[in-house]
């Protein structure tokens, strides 16, 4: 286990001159010794360039990596006892299970009686031990990724161990289980893990800290509920939550707080000039006619989507005022062309500015 | 199961008179001549099997099929690994791969009895670089006089000629490897010995197959390449299954035993490759996988 | 079109991909085909399309048997996962090929209006590999949409995307269809996806057809526990239970009063849904004392995982809560929100919707 600092950056070219000559912006991360992060972003944002950089499979084309303060950069992964699992299992087709699992000891030299007793403890983990003998090769798509975990997890000096999109040939229901498994090896072993995703819902579950990146920028790291109430970008709130957080333009004048033509509450202090209003779904409430923070907007959709109902109304008659509302299925729920008032302003209503970041030290 | 389409059979009627007048109606004249004694053109009498008896227990032909059988395994053990070897040293990527692959194609493209030529001059102790040369160093070579030294000569021919291709194939099947098993494989600390043995080796399984079975088909009915170098001696020391094959048939006009050998010769190839390809078609499904749907 | 599917069987060897199943697709609507891998969508897509002819049975597009037809001959369109374009095409061409196959005029105003619709007009010049995958799927898209099949196929033509650009495309995609006049079937992994294109689902499991109705019925009224399995996500809490004169008894003791229908004889199997298990208690409720086994925070949720009196259930609260390791935790559920299925696994009691 290790702590991991990293202070560098990687540009395609060796001259790089503007901000798309970089896959990753100059950027100072640190890792904790046990904890899990977790990279987030779309492809091409540049997460899997800086967990090879970390990994050591990538070597950065400026800046230092630093595991327990002492330089790596110029080593390889397996100076670094660094463990990766990938995206698609990797696994040696001609050994069973066990041997799988016991690969990186036996390449250590590590003695037998002592790999076989780690092999029992990371299978009994995993829920692999009644399949030691099989081959491998034979396996479903989750027990590979499996072992795959397992032989990172088996070398007990491991000082991190990295997930590059490890659950994308996993399907749906099995994902559920394995997320729940690397929780609780997690919690089991306090091994400094770090896991790459596009996908909120794993990035979400998995980590403590998660780092939200987008074209080679780090644009906010904090946890679910820092990330979910407070988003510090719009992008950071655009790519969180399912659906993203609504965004509509707005203006500050001592008169007031209007969107999208409305006059909707009174402006707090501090917020002036052209804005953009950011409302997560899960925050749009119902509410009467007139009410403080309110607008009226008309109902173009309403889907049931088992645990809610997910509404869409067009604010005012302006076809690119757009809301949308997620709805608990047990209150009542609006129909389709239905004129109703939603309230947008509220304790967890964020406002972002010119460059969309957060207009801090902002309580409506 | 797909639809039939009928217009097809009419598309390929042409090939299949093309196919049935050059292949299938001489095949049959071989089993028509392998069951006769043809005395002369105009007398010919019924034998049955008596040629493939007496071909059986012919002393030579027993004599050219172990030298053949010594051959084609001896022309596997040395191109297989030597082509493994030499695709695992040829770069993967940039101008270097295209410039390697050209240099390692070329001995593909001789024509096979100009193969032949090239290694008789080649092992010539007066004018030849390799025959001068061992002759320098105090050898005795002779490929002409001395049996050993013609058998190695023809395999040494063969290997040069016939390594490329088990290579090139090779060097596609490592093409297809991903990256992130010799990324596993190296944060795991395998050794080179050990990439090679559990992820390279396995995963050319099925192009390595198909080396084994080529090079196996071609070399048991090898013919131009010795037959120019050697002639098929000293004696009979290079005289292969096909050789000899042909010196019955054409050389001595016994066309009843000839044809009824050419069978016997086309049972055996097709027999060993059976084996061949079954055996290493169970060791694959040993390991198949669950596909996705 | 309407296609109707009559006793379909699908065997490869001595395999059955598909066993006998009938089925008729609402037309101009969008039905999604809902399974695990391997369940048999794309089989069965295939049959539809005509890519492959089943082993028995008959399919019929309005009324017309065209089970021996190949797929050259029926107008169907097709989207894959894997963003298949003609790669030595530039964009406008791909788009433009079916019109042009058909002697279509005015191509190219057509091309420009479906490139419009799917946001690619920039990139009409430039070949499919130069594209990243969202856009070269919106290029298979357009290529489809430009066919203007009366039946549109698409095999999870959004699994290979990330998740953002997935709900984006898939927005799209229910307007598209919504304005469309084609009948459309989707593959799909994903219960959320389903509903989240609403239209009508089959659901596929190990090459059977379970249920075939509107979306929101075939997942708040599934007909077997398979089909509870299938559609539900996170999944459904499944527990052993006992019919009893009051109703039914849980494991542990734990009764749920509940009026079971005539039929309903032991053993039974209780559905619990995520959603229904509650921290807030209500009037009338069940109460299951328990412990915090896991929290799990995935944003707008916060799923937890509770060891109770009748086993382990996964309970889905709205919000971020926090929870730690081994906390008492007292969960809520109305009796009246429990799923009941008989011995035999098919429905007996579904919740009643308001």
């Amino acid at each position: 286990m290790a702590q991991i600092e990293l202070d560098l950056a990687h540009a395609y070219k060796p001259n790089p001159r503007s901000d798309e000559d970089y896959a990753l912006l100059p950027l100072k991360m640190s890792f904790a010794d046990g904890g899990a992060y977790a990279l987030l972003g779309p492809s091409g944002c540049g997460k899997t360039t800086l967990l090879n950089i970390v990994s050591g499979l990538v070597k950065p084309s400026q800046g230092r990596v630093r595991f327990d303060g002492v330089d790596v950069t110029a080593r390889t992964p397996q100076q670094r006892n660094i463990a990766q699992v990938f995206q698609f299992p990797v696994i040696y087709d001609t050994m069973t299970v066990a041997e799988n699992l016991a690969f990186p000891l036996r390449n250590r030299g590590v003695p037998a009686d002592r790999i076989a007793k780690r092999v029992g403890q990371v299978a009994d983990m995993l829920e692999l031990s009644g399949q030691l003998h099989q081959r491998a090769a034979g396996l479903a798509a989750d027990a590979k990724q499996k072992i795959s975990l397992g032989r990172g997890l088996v070398r007990e000096d491991v000082s991190a161990v990295l997930f590059d999109e490890p659950l994308t040939v996993i399907d749906p229901h099995l994902k559920w289980q394995l997320r729940r498994k690397l929780k609780q090896i997690h919690q089991e072993l306090k091994l400094t893990l770090i896991y790459v995703t596009h996908d909120q819902v794993e990035a979400l579950t998995f980590a403590e800290q998660v780092v939200v990146m987008t074209r080679g920028r780090a644009v906010q790291i904090g946890n679910a509920s820092e990330l979910f109430d407070r988003p510090q970008h719009t992008f950071v709130g655009h790519f969180i939550g399912s659906p993203g957080m609504n965004f509509l333009p707005a203006e500050a004048n001592d008169e007031g707080l209007r969107v999208a033509g409305f006059r909707v509450a009174a402006a707090a202090p501090g917020l002036r000039g052209p804005l953009t209003l950011g409302v997560r779904p899960e925050y749009v409430t119902l509410a009467p006619a007139e009410a403080d923070g309110a607008v009226r907007a008309t109902v173009t959709k309403a889907q049931d989507i088992g645990t809610y109902w997910l509404v869409t109304a067009q604010i005012g008659d302006d076809a690119a005022s757009v809301i949308r509302a997620r709805l608990s299925s047990h209150g009542p729920v609006p129909k389709a062309g239905e004129a109703v008032w939603l309230r947008i302003v509220g304790p967890r209503t964020c406002f972002y500015g010119a460059d969309q970041t957060l207009v801090e030290g902002v309580a409506a | 199961m797909k639809p039939v389409n009928q217009k097809a059979w009419l598309l390929i009627l042409p090939v299949i008179v093309c196919v049935a007048f050059s292949a299938i109606l001489p095949l049959m004249t071989v089993v028509n001549y392998s069951v006769q004694d043809i005395i002369s053109p105009e007398r010919r009498v019924f034998v049955g099997t008596e040629w493939f008896k007496s071909v059986m227990r012919d002393d030579d032909l027993q004599g050219a099929l172990l030298r053949q059988i010594g051959f084609s395994f001896s022309v596997l053990l040395v191109e297989i690994p030597l082509g493994i070897a030499l695709a695992l040293s040829m770069p993967a990527k940039g101008w270097k791969a295209s410039a390697v692959l050209v240099l390692v194609a070329i001995s593909l493209l001789i024509p096979w009895n100009v193969v032949g030529t090239i290694w008789q001059i080649y092992g010539r102790t007066d004018i030849g670089l390799l025959g001068a040369a061992l002759a320098r160093l105090g050898f005795a070579y002779s490929y002409t006089g001395n049996a050993t030294h013609a058998w190695l000569t023809v395999l040494l021919m063969d290997v040069w000629h016939w390594t490329p291709l088990v290579a090139l194939l090779c060097y596609a099947g490592l093409r297809a490897i991903p990256d992130a098993y010799y990324q596993a494989a190296s944060i795991d600390g395998a050794s080179k010995l050990a990439v090679f043995r559990y992820i390279q080796l396995p995963k050319l399984r099925g192009v390595l197959m198909i080396a084994v079975l080529l090079r196996f088909m071609d070399s048991f009915m090898i013919y131009t390449e010795p037959f120019v170098l050697t002639g098929g001696g000293p004696g009979n020391a290079t005289t292969f299954l096909s050789q000899y094959l042909t010196q019955k048939a054409v050389g001595q006009f016994d066309l009843g035993p000839a044809a009824a050998f050419s069978l016997i010769y086309f049972l055996i190839i097709l027999l060993l490759c059976f084996i061949l390809y079954n055996w290493m078609q169970r060791v694959g499904t040993a390991d198949k996988e669950p596909g996705h749907g | 079109m309407e296609l109707k599917l009559e006793r379909i069987e699908q065997r490869v060897g001595a395999e059955a991909c598909l066993y006998p199943l009938d089925l008729t697709l609402v037309p101009q609507a969008v039905t999604v085909l809902l399974g695990a891998t391997q369940a048999g969508k794309t089989t069965l897509m295939r049959v539809m399309a005509g890519l492959d002819a089943p082993s028995k049975g008959k399919v019929l597009a309005d009324g017309v048997d065209v089970t021996g037809r190949s797929v050259r001959e029926r107008n169907v369109a097709m989207v894959y996962q894997q963003f298949i374009n003609y790669p030595s095409m530039t964009v406008a061409d791909n788009i433009g090929s079916p019109l042009r196959l058909r002697r279509e005029k005015d191509v190219a105003a057509r091309v420009r209006e479906l490139a419009a619709k799917l946001h690619i007009e920039p990139f009409l010049d430039r070949l499919p590999a130069e594209l990243s995958g969202g856009q070269q799927q919106r290029v298979a898209l357009a290529r489809a949409l430009a066919k203007n099949a009366p039946l549109m196929l698409l095999d999870e033509p959004l699994v290979n995307l990330d998740y953002k650009l997935r709900e984006e495309l898939r927005e799209e995609l229910s307007q598209l269809f919504a304005h469309g006049g084609s009948t459309v079937v989707y593959a799909t992994t994903e219960p959320t996806e389903a509903l989240l294109l609403g239209g009508y689902t089959a659901v596929l499991d190990a090459g059977e057809l379970l249920q075939y109705g509107p979306t929101a019925e075939v997942f708040h009224r599934p007909a077997s526990i398979r089909v509870a399995r299938a559609f539900s996500d996170p999944p459904m809490n499944l527990v052993a239970a006992e019919a009893s004169a009051s109703g039914v008894t849980l494991p542990g003791g734990v009764a749920l009063a509940l009026a079971l229908p005539a039929g309903g004889s032991s053993p039974l199997t209780v559905g619990i849904r995520a959603g229904a298990l509650r921290v807030q208690p209500r009037a009338g409720d069940l109460t299951l004392a328990g412990k915090v086994e896991l929290a799990e925070i995935s944003g707008s949720d916060t799923f937890l995982h509770v060891e109770t009196p009748i086993g382990e259930l996964v309970a889905q609260l709205t919000g971020v809560h926090q929870f730690t390791l081994g906390e008492p935790v007292t969960l809520h559920l109305d009796p009246r929100q429990a799923y009941v299925f008989d011995a035999a696994g098919a429905l007996l009691r579904a919740p009643v919707r308001e």
